[in-house]
């Protein structure tokens, strides 16, 4: 008999491991991806296909060549991160800005830190910011979504809802002067309408947000504090003054709110720990979105407010710890 | 049901022996005795090389206050006291009789009578347990008379019992409470009268259903003895969560169960005290459970203690071709052994046989901040920081995060997607601050 083994208890290991929650992950963004694809195209399958072939290439050349490593490109996060930033961008985007993207997402968002676990923002989103302020034209120009079924017809670009809503209010008219430019909610909800490509369909979302929850890869306390926060905000503005201030409901259905909430802000990396923690973190997001859609700049704030909250994560797993067992600190 | 409120994991049950009747195991040519198998000082040896020995005779004397008899579980020739190998790894001074006969002293009571009349005062029973070297035979080793010696002004309002098992694998204490739940409810009783409280509360995982039918019918019989079933949920038999899980109190960190008015035993020490009390008869065997995927006849014997684990292995039909590892106790928390020389002692519930292809650990990756560990935490701590800060040797850190109220359960290690050897470093962070701890109250 050869010898024994001999380490420390546990000896058995639960069937959890990282590349398990990452693929999980890729399955919950299926919906999303099927519904770009039949709204904008082969185009879509051109973004995602070139997004990840281009985020795994650079993560596989940084490990191998600059922190040499072993391979890690099979825990499936490369993946993710490819795809989240082909959900971000419109799916007329030119090839070679999507890899610029890539490269910025993997390799300044994620390798720089030391790879997977280390980064302190999600690397998708440091990508899509980074496109967003260097190509602003390229990065708004999002086509008219166009079922597939309806035949082949030269694509039609426009702005977004979100888009419409901010312009137009910026030049002094009122919600309701503005609201028959905007899609239906049900056109919002089923993701009929412009917009990037994973963005669109909030029910495609949400049933990849169900799963992921089920297979207990996320836990509810982000996105649902992130859209009651969203929710309860924007009502009171709303209520004082329907007119300049628009519904909750089209808050929670345009933009990137859906996907942020459920797929961005709940990467585990760049997200706070503890229950209380997250649940701060979530109502932060929430508030600083909805600034920046109402006061800010840019018509989306999704993005920003996740990079913000983000570098908040340190400070907030530092002072909400969890529930301790015994409430008194006293060893005997 | 029933449960804990804080974390927990549900490793697969395996209780592959659970349908096998307890056995009598053939007594070994020759044994070791640890004079060390309980918590607190070893016991000093009361014979010498040649020395003739009964069953049930005095070996070794209880040293201080926090310490346990030890008394011979064979006749025979005292042939050395020597260092042997013992589960913790290290050489232990240990008693080594070579076996002639099965002659038992003659105050012990060996007729099969069950006997449920309580004679022995409070103080007597304590004493008797004492003298008898009962521990705890839940895996902690703690000498049980110290339980019952309750301080002035505590109040105990429950005698909790702990028929949990929640180990994977280990059956011992599911069989003992099937085949002899009466004798283990008198046990019960009896410390009842001990701890001068009404009241005892019997915890039993529901994945033991026969078990808890079977105590509830006897338990009719007897005064204040409640039988509660229990969610399956890991570390259910954890002292504090099982507190927590019974009675809804919460231990406070660094207290002991009195603080809250229970003690809390297992039920083999229920039933070691029903024959240390009733029967005279000293702890010098328990049931021990042997089993394993690839053993062919997992087991649950009744082992004279210092029986080498390999006569144990060969009676559960050998030792399987593929085995890597072999652990006394369960996967969660049971050690290691290094050679299968080693004896059974007190606190040996059972061995485990793993296959070679479960021995090793799997590959570690970067930590991906998941907070499963956190989730996971029986003790609401949060292993991912105490072992990073235990790793970094930030002590005060470490000992401000109350590693001190990590029980060891490994559910953190167990679940961690990264395969982070989280308790690895827990435990060693655990050990300097204890040292820490142990310096500062000698100033």
């Amino acid at each position: 008999m050869s010898l024994l083994t001999i380490s420390a208890s546990p000896h058995v290991h639960g069937d959890n491991s990282t590349k398990k929650i990452m693929w999980g992950v890729v399955y919950a963004m299926i919906p999303a991806l099927l519904v770009s694809v039949y709204y904008f195209g082969l185009d879509a399958l051109r973004v995602v296909f070139i997004a990840v072939a281009a985020s795994v290439f650079f993560e596989w050349l940084i490990q191998k060549y600059l922190i040499k490593g072993a391979n890690t490109i099979m825990d499936g996060s490369a993946i993710i991160t490819g795809i989240l930033l082909a959900f971000n961008v419109p799916s007329n985007l030119p090839w070679w800005i999507i890899i610029l993207g890539a490269l910025v997402a993997i390799g300044m968002g994620k390798m720089s830190y030391g790879g997977l676990g280390k980064n302190p923002f999600n690397p998708a989103l440091v990508g899509r910011v980074f496109m967003l302020i260097s190509f602003p034209v390229q990065m708004t120009s999002w086509p008219k979504a166009q079922p597939i079924i309806d035949g082949i017809t030269d694509a039609v670009t426009g702005p977004t809802a979100l888009g419409i809503m901010k312009e137009g209010l910026d030049a002094g008219k009122t919600v309701s002067e503005l609201m028959p430019e905007i899609p239906s909610n049900m056109q919002l909800l089923i993701g009929n309408m412009g917009g990037s490509m994973g963005e669109v369909s909030a029910i495609a979302i949400i049933l990849g947000g169900l799963y992921m929850c089920w297979k207990k890869i996320i836990t509810w306390e982000i996105p649902i504090s992130i859209l009651l926060t969203v929710f309860v905000f924007s009502k009171i503005f709303c209520f004082i003054d329907p007119e300049h201030y628009v519904s909750p409901i089209f808050h929670l259905l345009t933009g990137g709110m859906l996907l942020g909430a459920i797929f961005m802000a709940t990467d585990m990396v760049s997200s706070p720990m503890t229950r209380y923690g997250q649940l701060v973190y979530g109502v932060g997001i929430g508030l600083l979105t909805i600034i920046i859609r109402v006061w800010g700049a840019y018509p989306e704030g999704m993005s920003f407010a996740i990079l913000i909250m983000n570098s908040t994560v340190p400070l907030l797993n530092n002072s909400f710890k969890p529930t301790r067992f015994g409430k008194e600190v006293k060893h005997g | 049901m029933k449960t804990f409120k804080l974390g927990g994991v549900h490793p697969p049950e395996n209780k592959l022996s659970a349908q096998a009747a307890i056995e009598k195991i053939a007594i070994p040519k020759q044994v070791s005795v640890p004079i060390g198998q309980h918590l607190g000082a070893p016991a000093t040896a009361v014979v010498k090389k040649g020395d003739e020995v009964k069953v049930g005779q005095l070996l070794a004397k209880a040293t201080g206050f926090i310490s346990a008899n030890i008394h011979s579980p064979v006749s025979g020739k005292v042939f050395k006291i020597d260092n042997v190998y013992d589960s913790s790894g290290y050489r232990k001074p240990s008693i080594i009789i070579k076996v002639e006969g099965d002659e038992w002293v003659d105050t012990i009571d060996r007729s099969p009578e069950i006997d449920g009349n309580i004679k022995l005062s409070a103080k007597e029973i304590t004493d008797k347990i004492n003298e008898m070297g009962v521990v705890g035979l839940g895996g902690a080793t703690f000498p049980s008379f110290v339980k019952l010696m309750v301080p002035e002004g505590k109040k105990v309002d429950f005698l909790v019992i702990n028929g949990v098992e929640c180990e994977p694998y280990l059956t011992s204490d599911h069989r003992v409470m099937l085949e002899r739940g009466e004798e283990m409810l008198i046990g019960v009783s009896i410390l009842m009268k001990g701890l001068k409280t009404n009241k005892a509360l019997i915890g039993v995982e529901n994945n033991k259903p026969d078990a808890i039918e079977d105590l509830r019918k006897l338990a009719q019989k007897f005064k204040g003895i409640e039988i509660h079933p229990l969610k399956v949920q890991y570390p259910q038999g954890g002292e504090k969560q099982l507190i927590q899980a019974l009675t809804g109190r919460e231990v406070p960190s660094g207290k002991l169960p009195l603080e809250v008015g229970c003690v809390v035993n297992n039920v083999g020490t229920a039933l070691a005290v029903y024959e240390a009390v009733q029967k005279n008869k000293p702890l010098f065997e328990r049931v021990v459970t042997v089993t394993g995927k690839s053993v062919k006849k997992p087991s649950n014997f009744l082992t004279r203690i210092g029986t080498p684990v390999k006569e144990l292995i060969e009676a559960a039909q050998g030792l399987p071709d593929d085995t890597g590892k072999i652990i006394n106790g369960g996967p969660m928390m049971g050690k290691a052994l290094i050679s299968t020389d080693i004896p059974v002692v007190k606190g040996t519930s059972g061995i485990l046989i793993m296959p070679e292809k479960e021995s090793k650990r799997n590959d570690t990756s970067n930590c991906i901040r998941c907070a499963k560990c956190v989730q996971v935490c029986p003790m609401g701590l949060e292993p991912v920081l105490l072992s990073k800060t235990s790793k970094l040797e930030m002590f005060e850190k470490v000992e401000n995060e109350r590693v001190m109220d990590c029980i060891e359960c490994g559910s953190c290690s167990y679940t961690c997607p990264a395969n982070i050897p989280l308790l690895d470093y827990i435990r060693y962070g655990k050990n300097k601050v204890g040292q820490i701890l142990r310096e500062r109250s000698k100033k």
